[in-house]
């Protein structure tokens, strides 16, 4: 065994590793990506791993695998459950032969999402286990013990880390050598795996009378535990069970009761714990999932505990819980002053605010400047996507006016249109993005005879979430060169009648070229190809000369974070340039040159 | 030993870097450490921080109100800005150089770095002002001010971490080329440290 000091989502690779994963696959995002990566760090020999294009891909593939028996693993964000959701639900009812784990991260805060959907409601919707891990510790853990179950009831299973979990270090216990578990292969049978409605009416029978025996299995599964004792029961799980513990941290007179498999929920061990106490508080961030089914409970049972939680004003609906607002919760619950603001800390001087910003030298900023140039004095919209360039928002660029969800650009863009014949319709989408949801967007265009411009901000990678490979970058996962899929080929092929590739950062090229496309009619597309700055390094830097007048043009109109203004000088970090010249190409005497 | 100790500053200074080395020293002391960063947009320069616990009796990945020992701000406002993460007696270490957002060069008015420090040095119960840009001119270069200002923070006493078993920790996990430099900016940062603690005498 070693010692490994690692993330929450090592944490979860190096267990799935542990239980000897024979396939993984998943679509990067925050706070899911690092399960992957770390995965392919660590590949044992029998193992294939895979960033697949989207997250519904990524759990087919697993599900294959599994049908065969092989232990298969598939990790997203919450929000890329909603494109899995398709498989998902029919693979509950179909079942598998190998354990397959599906890692769902969910976010509350949002600290990087676009909602705070809560898994485990997903779980009970698919009618799928799910387990709600509390720390890096406890998640390595209890992925291993996933796959046991999942394989025990032939059933995919949910694994719902948060934010706090998948992002927190811990050091964790390893083998030295991990073994790719062994399986039987598939065997056809086609009563079992091609599901139609009769099979699908007969499973779901089964699967309804399964779930109160697996929620039996789990009242005893060590997970779910009680600390302390008293006529007052707080029930918590996942990173809320870390809080309420930090809260009460040398205290016993309190019951903490932690639920780590919310669905389906363990009944009898709550009933357990619901003995001799008179009161409970549930402390749970997002849904209040214990909350309903520990109501559900008493109810069933005519018990007369009382349940806070949200339903009372206890509790939060929305936003991430931490420590001091659990401890808030609590005091209230046992009738204790609630600690409040610090007040050594009054008037502070005003901070100032930090919205993220496209990095100095990115080439998106170009990209939106020159569609902003190109369109000077015409109507237009602007429908964005998700990535990095989702941040062209900021001022001064101002050039998002709409962003929904991965590959919505492309669609909305047409939509728009034909409500405003007058206006040019844009849709921006980044190269990864174009391969997980961009192409239907594409096709529908065309078939349907939109007429819009399809800007793809082609930087060759998965920018904002760490960098993972695509099919357009020519590499995979298992290390392999691959041939590059080219997306002007790609568009071509689909009957985009005018596709141009420009370099963004040759402003007056890629201005003539927005200016061209929109003086035409139909699907257009241009490819703006310069690669995320974060690939490579500088060659040079911009310096500012004495020609400089302080008209300070190049910061009202790029907002790049490496001109600054220092002692009312108009200067340039040269910690954060990168030499990108767009600086130099909007300034009025040439004060910039290459450094 | 039980220590909370949170860093600050602003996407792209370095916090991960200075929070692991601080991790990794405290394991090589035989203690208990969790942490957590801020991984994902905030990086893309917004407000970041890194929260290093070390002791058994550590739950919540993140450092409650009020329990912060130490804070090693590598810039000014985002010191003020995580005030209320600190305890009564905690040293505060902060960088006097602020990083004006893109929103404050659009015309809105500068902050004042200076009055984020007088902020601090009127609430908090010790201060230590560094100046990135004297410090880093010292060590010439600014690549090395995280490393530099960890030094600071070990320098004061106040992490209990081992001088030595830090530097050993900078050595195993820097790139070789690297090791020198880095070197040279921690024992820089702890000549500072030792400077300001003689004049307080």
């Amino acid at each position: 065994m070693s010692t490994q000091y690692v993330m929450g989502n090592g944490a979860i690779a190096l267990g799935a590793l542990a239980a000897g994963v024979n396939v993984a696959s998943g679509y990067p995002g925050t706070p899911s990506s690092e399960i992957i990566e770390t995965i392919a760090k660590y590949r044992h020999e029998g193992l294939y791993v895979e960033w697949s294009v989207n997250e519904k891909a990524a759990l087919e593939v697993a599900a294959g695998a599994a049908y065969a028996g092989a232990r298969s693993l598939v990790t997203m964000k919450q929000v890329g459950l909603n494109v899995a959701s398709d498989p998902l639900m029919s693979l509950a009812y179909v079942g598998v032969k190998g354990g397959m784990v599906i890692v769902v991260a969910d976010d509350p805060g949002p600290i990087s999402s676009q909602t705070e959907q809560d898994t485990r409601r997903f779980a009970e919707f698919a009618r799928i286990p799910v387990f709600d891990p509390c720390s890096p510790e406890d998640a390595y853990q209890m992925i291993q013990d996933a796959f046991s179950y999942s394989e025990k009831y032939h059933t995919p299973v949910l694994f719902r880390p948060t934010t706090r979990v998948d992002h927190a270090y811990a050091a964790i216990e390893v083998p030295e050598k991990t073994v790719a578990h062994t399986y039987e292969g598939f065997v056809k049978d086609s009563a079992r795996w091609v599901i139609f409605p009769r099979l699908a009416n007969a499973n779901h029978r089964a699967i309804e009378e399964r779930n109160p025996i697996i929620g039996e299995d789990f009242s005893h599964y060590a997970g779910n535990c009680v600390i302390g004792t008293g006529r007052k029961a707080i029930f918590t799980g996942g990173i809320s069970y870390s809080y309420v513990r930090e809260a009460l941290r040398g205290r016993d007179d309190v019951k903490i009761c932690r639920i780590a498999t919310p669905y389906p929920f363990p009944e009898r061990f709550a009933l357990e714990c619901l003995k001799g106490v008179d009161e409970v508080l549930c402390v749970e961030e997002l849904s209040p999932f214990l909350e309903e089914q520990l109501q559900r409970l008493c109810g069933i049972h005519k018990l007369s505990t009382v349940i806070r939680g949200k339903s009372t004003g206890d509790g939060s609906l929305a936003g991430e819980y931490d420590t001091d607002l659990a401890a808030r919760y609590i005091a209230r619950f046992l009738g204790q002053e609630e600690t409040g603001e610090n007040p050594e800390y009054s008037d502070p001087p005003r901070l100032p605010v930090r919205p993220p910003v496209l990095c100095a030298g990115c080439p998106h900023r170009a990209s939106f400047y020159a569609v902003k140039q190109a369109m000077k004095g015409r109507k237009a919209y602007y429908c964005g996507d998700i990535g990095c360039y989702t941040l062209g928002n900021a001022m001064p660029l101002d050039m998002v006016d709409t962003c929904l969800c991965m590959g919505a650009g492309i669609t909305m863009a047409q939509g728009l249109g034909r409500t405003d014949p007058d206006a040019v319709c844009f849709a921006f989408v980044g190269d990864s993005t174009f391969f997980a949801s961009g192409m239907t967007g594409v096709a529908n265009a065309v078939y349907n005879e939109a007429d819009m411009i399809l800007c793809v901000l082609d930087n060759s990678t998965t920018a904002m979430t760490g960098h993972q490979p695509h099919p357009g970058t020519g590499r995979n996962m298992m290390g392999n060169m691959v041939d590059k899929m080219s997306i002007p080929r790609i568009l071509e092929a689909m009957g985009v009648g005018y596709v141009v590739c420009v370099d963004p950062l040759d402003h007056k090229s890629a201005v003539e070229a927005v200016k061209e496309a929109a003086d035409r009619s139909g699907v257009k597309a241009i490819i703006f190809k310069s690669p995320c700055i974060a690939l490579g390094k500088p060659e040079h830097r911009m310096e500012i000369s004495e020609k400089c007048i302080g008209c300070k043009k190049c910061i009202r109109e790029i907002g790049c974070p490496a001109i600054v203004v220092r002692d009312g000088k108009v200067t340039v970090d040269a910690g954060l340039c990168t030499g990108c010249g767009l600086c130099s190409q909007i300034c009025p005497v040439d004060a910039f040159r290459k450094k | 030993m039980e220590k909370n100790i949170l860093l600050c500053g602003v996407g792209g200074q370095g916090t991960v870097l200075a929070s692991k080395l601080i991790a990794s020293a405290a394991m090589g002391m035989g203690e208990v450490v969790h942490s957590a960063e801020t991984i994902g947009m905030a990086q893309r320069g917004g407000s970041v921080t890194s929260h290093v616990r070390i002791g058994e009796k550590a739950f919540s990945p993140l450092i409650p109100g009020g329990k912060a020992d130490v804070l090693i701000a590598f810039e000014p406002a985002e010191a003020v800005r995580n005030l209320r993460y600190l305890s009564k007696s905690a040293t505060v270490i902060v960088n006097r150089i602020p990083v004006q957002p893109v929103t404050e060069s659009l015309g809105e008015s500068h902050y004042d770095g200076e009055q984020m420090v007088a902020y601090l040095q009127e609430k908090c119960a010790r201060v230590v002002v560094v100046d990135a840009a004297g410090l880093c001119e010292q060590i010439g270069s600014a690549k090395f001010f995280n490393v530099a200002i960890l030094g600071v923070a070990v320098g004061t006493g106040a992490t209990g971490l081992d001088r030595d078993i830090v530097l050993r920790e900078i050595e195993s996990r820097v790139p070789a080329r690297f090791a020198d430099p880095n070197r040279e900016a921690f024992l820089a940062g702890i000549r500072l440290a030792e400077q300001e603690s003689t004049n307080d005498k």
